[in-house]
């Protein structure tokens, strides 16, 4: 036990003094959170739009004042609208024709080359302009956003960065650290002692792991008090979840170190094997439901997924384990699986 | 279990191929306790996969070797109890201070510094000024008595030393084997490679090695009384012609200043060399490197 902990002290010594793993560890989390939170993101603001206003009457000014006061549209002056569609000047353009009273009726153009926000911009439109029903009845649709009624992007995003930020960290410090004594010969000394060679795995994925859940912890503070991302659910469920998963990345790491050699390697493959499949599988960016069921079979073995289903059912939902028994069950399936192989896959000799 | 057996280390053709290439070709020899034992070799003769084998960390291809007494395949956990082992390249944590590397591996091998202190005292002690250093920092000559202090901290039953000298100064190199001598003192058995062959004179006993081969294996003192010939040192004011023009006749290799030639008597040598200027030939005793330059050319 004496052993295990000089062990574990050793690894803190290692990650303090090297100014590298501090960076990843630290700064990186805070980056991809912020960067998500605040600069990437799915919503239209502030485009560009031409008026072209033959009317000119009491009744165009009032909708084009609206339009001017909405977050999502600046009106550019001018009225020469295909040059600046041209020029990629403005993404939308609103045309009232001269008999605007009489007709009530407006164009809307959109450069659709980018199809999502322009229909994103013509759904705003109407919505701005609500153009009075033909019907003799109206049907007011009344609806409701559940759990994001404010529709704030990051929180979306936050489940997201928490599962992709710890699945990067953990199994790309765990594999580095392991391959490094390789590299430095340190294994050769390590292994010709009475060192139970079990628990130098176990004694790599300790430090890890803690530092994994100070990593947690800053995460869920930034969006909590930063992107005001709020937490529904259970806080010590959430915490043993995400203790859960970051034990089957470290897990992963630690399989991606006993069968590479160097610290490049290992660090290429925890990275960008790591970094693809999680954006792309975890669901966070593209919606699983739509990819072809091959992709979907292939999402199934990605750990992040799993975990992206329950912070999003805990934090942002507020439901209980019974909600998420089945993906506990699951990721935690995955984790005695990868543990008990990168185990069993550690070599009690060099070769 | 062990069996009560005389000798430290043993081993009973064995060979190891990696892939195509052979490192150990049925190899046998054997270590007494308390005994200073050299490989001797240049890089390549297989010392090192010699080592790895016998510290576990290999498997040979075939054959079987004892440390202390346990097999190196069945027993390889007694084994590690029980050997000191510092490898070829300096192997211990760059980014920690003398003092908590020395610390860290009492306590993996289950002693403290404290326990064990005597052992390394008079080692230790030449670095102690610098134990907050870190062991990256160190020079060359530092790192190997740090290394020293970390593979003896167990006080284990045989000491593999792989190269120790290595990319040392010959200052440190010197009170190296000095350090060495007193450890057997102590009863440890020692196992120790180099390239170097004036240090192969330090050594009880030593093997000379060449492609995964032994050459010869004896008292260093026996095997340079095995050389067959008289040698002779030759100097001239062109060493180059003089090499080009001796080799025609017997054996010549540059070493030092001089030229050592043999298979030439002392009468047809000054023959051979009339023509030249400032003509030096005396006869010198063979030393190690001259026994492994000749069983080299025997061999091939």
């Amino acid at each position: 036990m004496k052993q295990f902990l000089v062990f574990v002290r050793k690894e803190f010594y290692h990650v303090f003094r090297d100014r590298r793993t501090l960076l990843i560890l630290f700064g990186l989390p805070i980056m991809q959170i912020l960067l998500f939170g605040y600069a990437l993101t799915t919503e239209v603001k502030n485009a560009k739009i031409i008026v072209v206003d033959q009317a000119k009457d009491a009744a165009s000014e009032q909708l084009i004042a609206k339009i001017n006061a909405s977050s999502y549209f600046d009106i550019e002056p001018g009225e020469d609208m295909e040059a600046a569609f041209k020029k990629g000047n403005i993404r939308c353009a609103v045309v009232f024709p001269a008999d605007f009273e009489n007709e009530k009726r407006i164009q809307i153009i959109a450069d659709a080359s980018d199809p999502n926000t322009a229909k994103t911009l013509t759904n705003y439109l109407t919505s701005i302009i609500q153009p009075p029903s033909a019907q003799p009845y109206q049907i007011i649709p009344v609806t409701r956003m559940l759990y994001n009624p404010a529709l704030n992007g990051s929180m979306n995003f936050v489940p997201g960065v928490i599962a992709l930020v710890l699945m990067i960290i953990c199994t790309t410090l765990t594999s580095v650290s392991i391959v490094r004594e390789k590299e430095n010969g340190t294994m050769e000394i390590l292994l010709v002692s009475p060192f139970n060679p079990t628990y130098v795995v176990l004694a790599k994925a300790v430090p890890y792991l803690v530092l994994s859940l100070v990593d947690f912890i800053l995460i869920i503070l930034l969006s909590v008090f930063v992107l005001d991302v709020p937490i529904r659910g259970s806080l010590l469920l959430l915490f043993a979840e995400s203790t859960l998963f970051i034990i089957s990345c470290l897990s992963l790491g630690l399989l991606i170190s006993s069968v590479t050699q160097s610290q490049q390697t290992a660090m290429l493959i925890s990275m960008m094997g790591m970094m693809l499949p999680t954006i792309l599988f975890t669901g966070f960016i593209f919606p699983l439901e739509n990819m072809p069921l091959p992709l979907r079979i292939i999402s199934y073995f990605i750990p992040s997924r799993w975990y992206y289903f329950i912070v999003k059912a805990v934090m942002l939902k507020g439901l209980g384990f019974w909600a998420v028994w089945k993906q506990t069950l699951v990721l935690a399936g995955m984790t005695v699986t990868l543990l008990t192989i990168s185990i069993k896959r550690f070599k009690i000799r060099l070769a | 279990m062990p069996q009560q057996s005389s000798d430290a280390v043993t081993l009973n053709n064995i060979t190891k191929t990696y892939g195509e290439t052979v490192a150990v070709k049925e190899l046998s020899f054997s270590v007494k306790r308390g005994e200073l034992f050299g490989l001797i070799g240049p890089d390549g003769a297989g010392k090192s996969t010699i080592f790895r084998i016998l510290t576990t960390l290999l498997l040979a291809d075939s054959g079987v070797a004892t440390v202390d007494g346990y097999d190196v395949v069945k027993d390889y956990r007694e084994i590690r109890k029980r050997v000191g082992y510092m490898p070829g390249k300096f192997s211990l944590y760059q980014d920690l201070t003398i003092e908590e590397n020395l610390e860290f591996f009492a306590t993996l091998f289950g002693t403290t510094v404290t326990e064990n202190y005597s052992l390394i005292k008079d080692i230790y002690e030449q670095i102690a000024p610098f134990k907050t250093r870190r062991a990256g920092k160190l020079s060359g000559g530092m790192k190997q008595k740090l290394a020293l202090c970390c593979a003896l901290i167990h006080r284990p039953e045989v000491l593999f030393l792989d190269e120790p000298t290595t990319g040392v100064d010959a200052v440190s190199r010197k009170e190296f084997w000095e350090m060495l001598q007193r450890l057997k003192q102590q009863g440890i058995t020692i196992v120790v490679s180099t390239p170097y062959m004036d240090e192969a004179d330090l050594c009880e006993r030593i093997a000379l090695m060449q492609s995964g081969s032994i050459l010869s294996i004896d008292t260093p003192a026996a095997i340079k009384q095995a050389y067959p010939d008289e040698l002779y040192a030759v100097k001239s004011g062109n060493m180059h012609q003089l090499l080009k023009e001796l080799r025609a006749y017997g054996s010549c290799y540059a070493f030092g200043e001089y030229l050592h030639v043999s298979g030439i008597s002392e009468n047809a040598l000054a023959g051979y060399v009339k023509e030249h200027t400032d003509v030096v030939i005396k006869k010198v005793a063979p030393g190690v490197e001259d026994c492994f330059i000749r069983l080299l050319l025997k061999h091939e």
